[in-house]
């Protein structure tokens, strides 16, 4: 069993095995050799503080950005331009998006394309509306995605990376600024995706909403992985600066009011 | 009328206008979405030291014409300086602002040092530094004619694929499509059609045409292919009126074209304005009227 593997999968092969991955940036080292590993049928969150490292990982997995070091495995593949038609990316919100207005659709329909695929496949508009009305925005595909809330904007970006049909999900803080009703749109999509058997790579700052989806996490600080395992519960303790990670602790509680009642986990 | 329509020079005046007024908002559409609208005068200056470089080549070379090699010189030039633009862009060397300076300078000094260098003055290079669509030759008109095919052909063909790259650069990487071939194309795509563009309108006024159509069609479109038609449309409706207008007056076309360009912007910009403000009030008088009448429904 792989050191960061504290669950048994049964022999199932693993989605992603990343082993001592290194990222610089502008001359500093951001990720200092990360370890992680995720299996089909399971989500993992990414979680620790701000600057901890976190989106820079998530990039590096989906090739965003250059590792100096380590390597990355799609489906026991090296990573490369053919296991990216296995992933389904949605990066944060606010990386998206240029200087001409663009529809829901528009905007979904780009990610039906990718390798060998530089002209949109037959039925482009059909299977993007589909997507868009799996995640209950069927009715914005013609508005100008710039104009959406935040919550609509983000479960369009997930549309994209879901009309991909994608065996691999990896999404970077998908709650951030995301209104209740679209949390539970979102928690609702991810479940079903999870439970079909594909797996599930988030970034969180906290667990919120997304709590009863996520069975571990690896929690990351100044670069560096100091956790991997049962998720901190609601506040996310493990994320705190200094937090001791080698000995038990009861978890803070969660705060009462939480955003939305979920699913229990079986 | 019938004089103008059956006149050699006035039809390939507008032939050239209309292929550069559909073509150049193209490549703008791109380069707006990807929040680069001043790439066209960086290429443009750098295509200005490719006239120069053509020039002094085509004095060397001892040509009749001396302007021969120029739009050849401008076209290799253009490529080039994109292609540099492009890859320090990416790799992060400078700021995209700072590459821009860097090129506007370099590019228009070394295009007045070449013309010296070849003999000619600085009103040589004033045909492309402001366009002279009166002189051109049908030889002009079929290497504009064939340079608008590639970009027709590539910039609407490969539309979905551009527009995934230019507007989640991010995301089309981890979608596997070939980003760098792709962020390349654009820049090659926006010399070509610079180069293609600079007798009607010049290099100083070339990215006007690229640019300000998008712009207008910005204000009264939603998705991004509807944006991208209309500003072809109203390109070559600015080239044509602009064309059209220098045959009765004594103007400078590519001038007017880009001044035709701002004032449309202006007018659909404030009545877009307008539109907005009174469906603003209409839609705040229509609660006012609901909160009148529920609080008479209750106080009945």
């Amino acid at each position: 069993m792989p050191a960061t593997d504290p669950y048994d999968h049964h022999g199932a092969s693993p989605a992603v095995t990343a082993r001592g991955i290194r990222v610089r940036l502008g001359g500093h080292e951001i990720l200092h050799g990360i370890d992680l590993d995720a299996y089909p049928g399971e989500a993992v969150a990414i979680m620790g503080g701000n600057g901890s490292g976190k989106s820079t990982l998530v990039r590096a997995l989906v090739g965003a950005l250059p590792t100096s070091a380590g390597t990355v495995d799609i489906f026991s593949q090296p990573r490369s331009r053919a296991t990216a038609s296995r992933i389904g990316y949605v990066p944060q919100r606010a990386s998206a998006g240029g200087g001409v207005t663009a529809t829901a659709r528009e905007v979904v329909q780009s990610g039906l394309l990718g390798t060998g695929q530089v002209l949109p496949p037959r039925h482009a508009k059909a299977r993007a509306l589909e997507a868009l009305a799996d995640l209950g925005v069927a009715a914005l595909a013609d508005r100008d995605v710039a104009s959406l809330s935040g919550g609509e904007q983000q479960r369009v970006l997930i549309a994209r990376a879901m009309v991909r049909e994608p065996e691999l999900l990896i999404l970077d803080e998908p709650m951030a600024g995301v209104d209740v009703p679209s949390q539970e749109a979102l928690a609702h999509a991810l479940t079903a995706k999870r439970d079909a058997g594909a797996s599930i790579i988030v970034v969180l700052h906290e667990l919120g909403g997304l709590a009863p989806l996520v069975h571990h996490a690896v929690v990351l600080d100044q670069g560096c992985v100091t956790h991997i395992g049962e998720p901190p519960r609601a506040l996310g303790v493990h994320a705190l600066p200094g937090h001791d990670h080698d000995h038990a602790h009861a978890d803070v509680p969660e705060p009462e009011g939480s955003t939305f009642a979920w699913e229990v986990r079986p | 009328m019938i004089d103008l329509i059956t006149d050699p020079i006035v039809q390939r005046m507008m032939i050239v206008a209309i292929l550069v007024g559909a073509t150049a908002p193209i490549v703008g559409t791109y380069l707006v979405q990807r929040r680069m609208s001043l790439l066209g005068d960086g290429i443009g200056h750098v295509a200005l030291a490719g006239v120069a470089a053509g020039w002094l080549a085509g004095s060397w070379a001892g040509f009749a014409q001396q302007d021969a090699l120029a739009i050849p010189g401008a076209i290799v030039f253009a490529i080039v300086g994109a292609v540099v633009i492009e890859r320090m862009r990416a790799r992060g060397i400078a700021a995209a602002d700072v590459i821009m300076a860097i090129m506007f300078y370099g590019g228009i000094a070394t295009g007045v040092l070449l013309i010296s260098a070849a003999g000619g003055s600085n009103a040589n290079l004033m045909g492309y530094l402001f366009g002279s669509i009166s002189t051109v030759s049908w030889s002009d008109v079929w290497v504009t004619a064939a340079l608008s095919v590639a970009i027709l052909v590539i910039g609407l063909g490969l539309r979905s694929s551009l527009f995934a790259v230019t507007h989640d650069q991010e995301f089309a990487q981890s979608t596997g499509l070939p980003v760098q071939l792709l962020n390349m194309t654009v820049a090659v795509l926006a010399a070509v059609t610079i180069t293609a563009s600079m007798r009607v309108v010049g290099v100083l006024l070339v990215s006007g045409l690229m640019i300000l159509p998008v712009a207008i069609a910005q204000l009264v479109t939603r998705s991004f292919t509807r944006t991208m038609t209309v500003a072809m449309l109203i390109g070559v409706a600015t080239c044509i009126a602009g064309v059209g207008i220098t045959l009765f007056y004594d103007l400078q076309p590519g001038a007017l074209i880009v001044v035709l360009g701002v004032v449309l912007y202006t007018v659909v910009a404030s009545s877009a304005g307008l539109v907005r403000h009174r469906r603003r009030r209409r839609d705040h008088a229509a609660i006012d009227h609901r909160e009148l009448a529920s609080t008479e429904g209750a106080a009945a």
